[in-house]
């Protein structure tokens, strides 16, 4: 398969700090691909090189099998990009914004017409095409910069979290959206720290920290090696609980008032547990990514 | 692309500028009138108010009256106004705000194309300006044609000196009230000391020759003599001054805002 981004030990430094530690990795056409990480983990920094609004530091960096500094604007005839504010024309409207960003791609006026009543269809936003941007509400606008970073048919769409301060309804309507575009082949490279959005968009991902790559992989394989089938989580452990943990070898994260086991085996070990050990609450799900994330990256606060 | 490296310019700067337009094309019914209303306040203020204390002033041996003396002036301090603040207050919004350079720059847009739009643009606002005050100000009959024609080609030259230096600020505050300084320190003493309100040859000789460093003082001069009627040689050097100020300014604030934005 052709590979839409290829990295290859890419580095982003920011004077004395570091904050893209040599990772490398490929995006094949057609794929969702994610970078999942903690704020500061170099996400953002990563996906900026992408597009060639920052330069990196060192490093291979070839987008649709072109070099990025001799083909950086021919490659930027073939990005959408979604940032992470909202940067809309606040004093036009809806579809004058669409226009207005047709014109950076040199799209004629007819043709940004058409294409950008196509988007407000697709956007439901077809209603409020008059509309100044100032009226709209935060689900709306964030709908329209997705609908703009597809103005000019992108090969590859760029999104950095794309979902973050929405409400429930409004990122279920993106997430639907951005499953459309993925089954009807476009490429899409995904920023986000909403493990619920990874899990349903990305076919692939890789979870960051610190500038590195911890792991990469689909991510129901990421579930099960790293965190098995299930998880059971018991609050108010008590020290009988953690001896016999301790003695069956037990993957385990103990957060003091409450710890948890990660476990493939999943009712023999519930039920000597939550019999045996249960003082307050013990419950058993599914294993997630979260669990994964919060395994591999840590549970302190950052920033 | 490097804070040092070549510059990325292409007609594609003309988006840019459009963007701008469509704009102001939504509100360009209050921006017509500060340049319609403004020459009628000062001719108001001048001309009737200030004048009778003032009397006729000798200009290159003939007598002219205050508000004739003036009248290129304002027509000048409007050209410097409308660039300096487009590219400085107006451009900091859009990219400190409202984030419309970080857009455009996801797009086939370079930052240097950016830039110049936006300077180019603000020396478009200084034509619009300056054709409506030149037309308030000709009903008066206060400019001679048909030399008075290339005072419009002038506010062009003018707007991309201004907006030039303009934009030099905006790469390098920090925060838009910082704005204040090169307000207070730069467009006032030029307000006042470009020939604009008394002629220079009342100041003593260092402040005379001070003030030819400013802008100002040059397109006040191009100004005045066009608004008499003459075209002289001198007038050379002072669009040759303006040309050369637009030429440091316009790469010099693009290396600063490379500076600023691409990291």
């Amino acid at each position: 398969m052709d590979s839409v981004i290829e990295a290859r030990d890419l580095r982003k430094n920011f004077g004395p700090f570091v904050a893209v530690d040599g990772i490398s990795f490929t995006v094949s056409a057609g794929e969702c691909f994610g970078i999942l990480g903690p704020n500061g983990a170099g996400k953002t920094s990563t996906i900026r090189m992408i597009y060639g609004f920052s330069p990196r530091t060192a490093g291979e960096l070839r987008v649709f099998g072109l070099e990025i500094d001799k083909g950086l604007r021919q490659i930027k005839y073939g990005i959408g990009v979604c940032q992470q504010e909202n940067s809309l024309d606040t004093e036009l409207t809806v579809l004058q914004n669409l226009e207005v960003f047709a014109g950076y791609f040199d799209i004629e006026p007819s043709a940004a017409r058409r294409r950008a009543e196509d988007l407000l269809k697709f956007i439901a936003l077809e209603q409020r095409q008059e509309s100044p941007v100032v009226e709209l509400s935060g689900g709306l606008m964030r709908r329209l910069m997705l609908a703009r970073a597809l103005i000019n048919d992108p090969r590859l769409l760029i999104l950095d979290e794309p979902t973050t301060g929405l409400d429930p309804q409004s990122r279920h309507q993106i997430w639907n959206r951005l499953e459309e575009l993925r089954a009807g082949g476009l490429t899409i490279l995904l920023t986000t720290h909403y493990m619920e959005e990874a899990s349903r968009l990305c076919d692939r991902l890789i979870i960051m920290d610190h500038g590195r790559i911890l792991v990469e992989g689909k991510p129901a394989d990421l579930i099960r090696r790293h965190a098995g089938r299930d998880v059971i989580e018991v609050s108010e452990p008590t020290d009988q609980l953690r001896a016999f943990i301790a003695s069956k070898g037990l993957a385990h994260d103990d957060l003091g008032h409450r710890l948890i086991i990660y476990c493939d085996d999943r009712d023999r070990l519930y039920a000597d547990v939550s019999s045996r050990f249960c003082r307050q609450g013990c419950i058993m799900r599914m294993a997630t990514l979260e669990d994964v994330f919060l395994k591999l990256t840590g549970r302190e606060l950052r920033e | 692309m490097s804070p040092s490296g070549d510059f990325h310019i292409s007609r594609r700067f003309l988006r840019v500028w459009k963007r701008n337009l469509t704009v102001y094309r939504k509100n360009w019914k209050i921006s017509f009138l500060p340049p319609l209303l403004e020459p009628l306040f000062y001719l108001m203020a001048f001309g009737v108010g200030l004048s009778a204390l003032v009397g006729n002033l000798p200009y290159r041996g003939s007598e002219i009256s205050y508000i004739a003396f003036i009248a290129p002036a304002l027509i000048s301090i409007n050209m410097m106004y409308n660039a300096f603040f487009e590219t400085t207050y107006s451009s900091f919004v859009r990219m400190y705000y409202q984030k419309t350079f970080d857009a455009m720059m996801a797009t086939p847009l370079f930052l240097d194309e950016v830039i110049i739009g936006e300077i180019v643009w603000g020396a478009t606002k200084s034509v619009m300006a300056t054709a409506i005050m030149q037309g308030v100000l000709s009903l008066f009959g206060l400019i001679a044609y048909p030399e008075g024609l290339l005072i419009l080609p002038l506010s062009f030259l003018g707007g991309m000196a201004f907006g030039a230096i303009g934009m030099y600020f905006t790469a390098i505050v920090s925060h838009i009230d910082i704005f204040n300084l090169p307000v207070f320190l730069f467009i006032t003493p030029m307000f006042l000391f470009s020939g604009t309100f008394f002629p220079l040859e009342t100041l003593p000789l260092w402040a005379q020759r001070l003030s030819y460093l400013f802008p100002l003082t040059h397109l006040v001069e191009t100004v005045r003599t066009l608004s008499f009627g003459r075209i002289e040689p001198s007038l050379a050097l002072n669009v040759l001054y303006l040309t050369v100020f637009t030429v440091v300014f316009s790469p010099w604030s693009i290396i600063k805002m490379r500076r600023r934005l691409i990291k």
